[in-house]
């Protein structure tokens, strides 16, 4: 069996850290499944050196770990419900009553450059925190981990049209926060 | 006629969920006589883009 080098064990940690923060938003539950997940590779040490991409394999085991977190807190009774106001508020604060909007979106100016720009990565990222939780947790489900709109209905106990909804109210979110964070800036 | 709040949940279901021909008729309508909802519309796509990609950029 090949022994599994510490040191490139240790580089990934930082990034699954990352990874798993943005999924979950609680440093010590972040640790905990990167934990699992670096424990598990040891575990598998010869399926991890005949990867010839560690990340993408670890990221796998660590999906794994993050939705056991994510099933588990679905199985817990909700407390968001003063979350989920707010988040109405927010998005009712942006069209008028005729349902037309309060302001209408600018255009963005070259956001393919943006991609380019670390900065705008770590606002990017901010606006991602700053979401509720709700919104959040499903949002990096469907386009971070990628999966479908129906796994993240089963995942978080939820019905389809609530994850419609939380989804809209997430995209809108964090459109308001890279306008006014970034993309405002220019103009 | 669809107003901008709904014409917004439409653009955002598009990508969870194929539309019905009667929804995608009334959110191009919509789409040609609104420059805010254009804006929207590629705001959309662009952030869909940078949350995958972001996984490359932590």
């Amino acid at each position: 069996m090949s022994a599994i080098d510490p040191e490139a064990l240790q580089q990934q940690r930082s990034y699954l850290l990352r990874y798993a923060m943005l999924q979950l938003r609680d440093p010590h539950l972040a640790e905990d499944v990167v934990q699992e997940t670096l424990v598990a590779a040891i575990e598998n040490r010869s399926g991890f050196a005949a990867q010839s991409q560690p990340r993408t394999w670890l990221v796998g085991i660590l999906k794994h770990k993050i939705m056991d977190v994510l099933r588990k807190r679905a199985r817990e009774p909700q407390l968001s419900v003063a979350e989920g106001e707010d988040e109405n508020e927010l998005v009712d604060a942006l069209f008028r009553q005729n349902g037309r909007w309060a302001s209408p979106p600018q255009n963005w100016n070259e956001p393919e450059q943006a991609m380019e720009n670390a900065h705008f990565w770590e606002v990017f990222e901010q606006c991602n925190r700053r979401m509720p939780l709700n919104s959040a947790r499903a949002f990096m489900m469907r386009e971070f981990m990628e999966m479908s709109t129906d796994e993240i209905c089963h995942e978080l106990s939820i019905s389809t049209t609530n994850c419609w909804v939380i989804l809209h109210r997430a995209r809108l979110v964090l459109r308001e926060c890279l306008d006014l964070n970034w993309f405002g800036n220019a103009r | 006629m669809l107003d901008c709040k709904h014409n917004t949940e439409l653009l955002s279901q598009s990508y969870d969920r194929p539309l019905t021909l009667r929804e995608k008729m009334a959110m191009r309508m919509h789409l040609l006589m609104c420059r805010g909802c254009r804006n929207f519309e590629k705001q959309l796509a662009f952030i869909r883009k940078a949350a995958r990609e972001l996984p490359r950029k932590l």
